[in-house]
């Protein structure tokens, strides 16, 4: 931190006090905000713990089972709530526990701060007792990283992490402590962050490119939109309804942009991708304006790229510089706050309807109803399916809830079928997909909002990736409700060894425990279905249920997820069986 | 198919520690091979200068300036081909001194090659040379056959012939904040 003072401004304020490190720490968390943080204690982080207790009337900590589980219940925290998750661990194993947390809020853009403890500044690099060189480990995962020494940066390195975590395209910032930094005393005073001469969150918005859109826009005869998690992150749920109602544009959700719009909005025509809706996916590559908001072109999203929307005149909506023209080709690119940008186009638009185009949406819709969403909702065969279960929750929940799912066919099912009306409502890991996610990021969610209904979704397979996170509900009394999808098998390879491997299941028949007594073991309610006529009173037992609820629903071993664009297949060549 | 080429990618960031890690994690990650790295103070205070050789593609190069851009640090990064700079290499030769004075030949090929005798000492000599890499493989061709005790080269250093305007960006940011 050489070049601190001259690269870092501040808000001034005055005040100081002579304080340990660890004490220090607790008083930056509480400047900016933090009052629940998540972790796991150890050698290493006991100062900073030890605070901790003093100070719990303020700061409160959630003890979860797992590091990993105290990172995705800091972003479960963080993607309901819009606030910063923090997540604490000690040195060695607990910091490399963190690393697959911090690695999905990387590539999901989720604004977290990780805290962890490290052995004492002499004994670095000796291969001390519990020293792993997590800043070097955590460095390709993380927006930022670093190492503090002595107790003096602690303020002025915990202001920096939480601008760079909340700002531009949020991410996760690790701050590592040596135990001597935690002891030390030094004169503590806080300045809040507010700039750093080498990173710009926040981009200029270039008038002609406003205009330059706002023209392709009103030319457009079959527009289309595509927007991301951006809408979100930049709080520009209005202006997307706004833009769609009034150009009359067709519109799809990536999977993280997902409850950014009504799902019932009439102009919402569902989700892009690999296993998104047909109509959108199909007429990307007959639209003549792809306009992307807060998107970035995921692979999962886009299919082939050398297929994918090559007719069609690309508008990107973007806040990060290096995401425009990284997979595709933009005629206009729109560097920004996505919010900002669209207030700034939004009035040089035309009123419009483009009916006929709508159309095309409606009818590739019907399609995709016959071939696919009868079945999944309404199926005739014996065996439930993931669908209906989705079906009961919207109707239980009344399209109330907050959604988590973990990874795998229910993943999908899930978020092609969860019916949304407000916003931060779909909680999921797309960029890592990460099994084991679900759980923990259910505990965050509904400590993030605790008005709201949490439901998890999530399959056999990653309910025992991090099931040991039923002791934090247990403890904490986190009321979410857990339904675990069980086709004993791990669906989503099964499905794909079975369409593309000849159907060898190599290792991805489970034999599962008994699901309802672990969960009773916990002390939580628990119940099993695997008849269609128990389905819907157990969903409504469920919701109604004041504390924490779990439901293992048997469904049909063998069912698969479509529509599917295969890996490497065209977005138009989208299968629908 | 894009054609491969020799890009020098010049990078203008704070001096922190770890960002050598990150800069070098953004190569990495792509498996590009980095052919000669060089760091040092630039003409801004406290601003480190990177200067990093690679052979890839150009819409490589402009994405990895992304990336490289995208780090907190980094203030600004640049990619440019050889026309557009001006770029040198410097190489150091350490050879036993007897053969400074018992073969002729070899002052020559010192003169010749506008190389420079960094230090004589009894046991040996050391010449210095800067230049482009190809100037630098001719002499150590011609300073083969006498028998190089140490050799090494830099890695290579860089202007660009248009402006990098960073002076102009710090001040900016100095009034908006
Ligand atoms: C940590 C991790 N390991 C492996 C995978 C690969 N993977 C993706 S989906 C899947 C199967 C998930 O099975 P299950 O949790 O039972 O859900 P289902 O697909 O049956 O709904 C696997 C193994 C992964 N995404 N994450």
């Amino acid at each position: 931190m050489e070049t601190k003072t001259l690269t870092q401004k501040q808000e001034k304020k005055e005040t100081t006090m002579r304080i340990s490190g660890a004490e220090a720490v607790i008083h930056c968390l509480l400047a900016e905000g933090v009052d629940l943080v998540y972790g796991y204690p150890g050698g290493a982080i006991m100062p900073i713990y030890d605070e901790l207790y003093k100070f719990q009337d303020k700061l409160h900590h959630v003890l979860t089972r797992h590091e990993q589980g105290a990172t995705h219940a800091a972003q479960g925290y963080a993607r309901v709530s819009g606030k910063v998750g923090v997540a604490m661990a000690t040195s060695g194993p607990g910091a490399t526990n963190l690393v697959t947390g911090i690695a999905d809020a990387q590539i999901d853009s989720t604004p977290m701060v990780c805290i962890t403890g490290q052995v004492a500044s002499h004994l670095l690099g000796s291969d001390a007792f519990q020293e792993t060189d997590i800043v070097g480990i955590s460095t390709p995962v993380t927006k930022w990283n670093h190492q503090i020494t002595s107790a003096s940066e602690i303020p002025e390195v915990m202001a920096k992490a939480f601008y760079i975590a909340r700002s531009g395209r949020p991410g996760p910032v690790l701050i590592d402590i040596t135990k001597n930094a935690q002891f030390e005393e030094f004169d503590f005073s806080y300045e809040k962050c507010t700039g750093i001469r080498s990173y710009n969150s926040k981009p200029e918005i270039e008038k002609s490119k406003v205009e330059q859109a706002a023209d392709l826009i009103n030319k457009a005869k079959k527009p289309f939109i595509v927007w991301g998690q951006g809408i979100i992150l930049g709080q520009a749920e209005e202006e997307l309804k706004q833009l769609i109602e009034k150009a009359g544009i067709p519109a799809a959700s990536t999977l993280l942009g997902l409850s950014a719009l009504d799902s019932d909005h009439e102009f919402n025509t569902g989700m892009v991708g690999m296993h998104g809706n047909y109509g959108p996916n199909v007429l990307t590559n007959e639209c003549d304006v792809l306009i992307a908001l807060g998107m970035r072109f995921d692979d999962r999203v886009t299919g082939d790229l050398s297929t994918y929307a090559k007719q069609a005149k690309v508008v990107h909506f973007e806040i990060d510089p290096a995401e425009i023209d990284k997979n595709v080709k933009t005629e206009v690119a729109i560097l920004g706050n996505v919010k900002e940008s669209l207030q700034r186009v939004l009035p040089l638009i035309d009123n419009n309807k483009h009916e006929a185009w709508h159309g095309e949406f409606k009818k590739r819709y019907a399609i995709e109803f016959d071939e696919v969403i009868k079945n999944d909702l309404h199926p005739e065969k014996e065996g439930l399916t993931m669908g209906e279960v989705i079906d009961q929750i919207n109707k239980a929940s009344e399209h109330k809830a907050v959604i988590v799912t973990d990874v795998g066919q229910h993943q999908m099912i899930a978020c092609r079928y969860a019916k949304f009306n407000k916003t931060k409502s779909n909680i999921t890991s797309g960029g890592l997909g990460t099994m084991g996610f679900a759980l923990p990021a259910a505990i965050g969610a509904k400590m993030g909002d605790p008005e709201r209904e949490v439901v998890a979704v999530i399959g056999d397979g990653g309910y025992q990736m991090t099931i040991q996170e039923l002791g934090t509900i247990f403890q904490t009394g986190a009321a979410v409700k857990i339904v675990v999808l069980n086709n004993d098998f791990l669906g989503m390879v099964r499905q794909w060894q079975q369409l593309f491997f000849d159907r060898r299941y190599a290792s991805t028949e489970l034999v599962n425990p008994d699901f309802v007594k672990i969960a009773e073991g916990y002390h939580i309610k628990a119940k099993r279905v695997s008849k269609r006529e128990d389905l819907q009173g157990a969903v409504q037992e469920m919701m109604a249920s004041e504390e924490a609820y779990f439901l293992e629903v048997k469904v049909e071993k063998e069912d698969n997820v479509f529509p599917m664009i295969p890996t490497g297949s065209s977005v138009s060549d989208v299968r629908l069986s | 198919m894009e054609e491969k080429q020799t890009y020098t990618i010049s990078i203008y960031s704070e001096n922190n520690i770890g960002l050598l890690n990150r800069i070098s994690g953004i190569f990495l990650k792509r498996h590009i091979n980095i052919e000669s790295l060089n760091v040092s103070g630039s003409e801004i205070e406290n601003v480190s200068r990177f200067v990093i050789v690679v052979n890839i593609t150009e819409s490589w190069a402009r994405r990895i300036v992304g990336q490289i851009e995208k780090q907190i640090e980094v203030i600004k990064a640049y990619y440019h081909t050889d026309d557009e700079t001006i770029f040198q290499e410097t190489a150091l030769f350490k050879i036993k001194s007897d053969l400074l004075f018992d073969q002729r030949q070899i002052q020559n090929i010192i003169k010749e090659s506008h190389s420079e005798i960094v230090t004589v000492s009894r046991d040996f000599f050391v010449i210095a040379k800067t230049g482009r890499r190809y100037e630098i493989e001719a002499l150590y061709d011609e300073l083969q056959p006498y028998g190089i005790m140490q050799f090494t080269r830099s890695g290579r250093i860089s202007v660009s012939k248009e402006r990098m305007d960073i002076s102009t960006m710090l001040k900016e940011f100095q009034l908006i904040n």
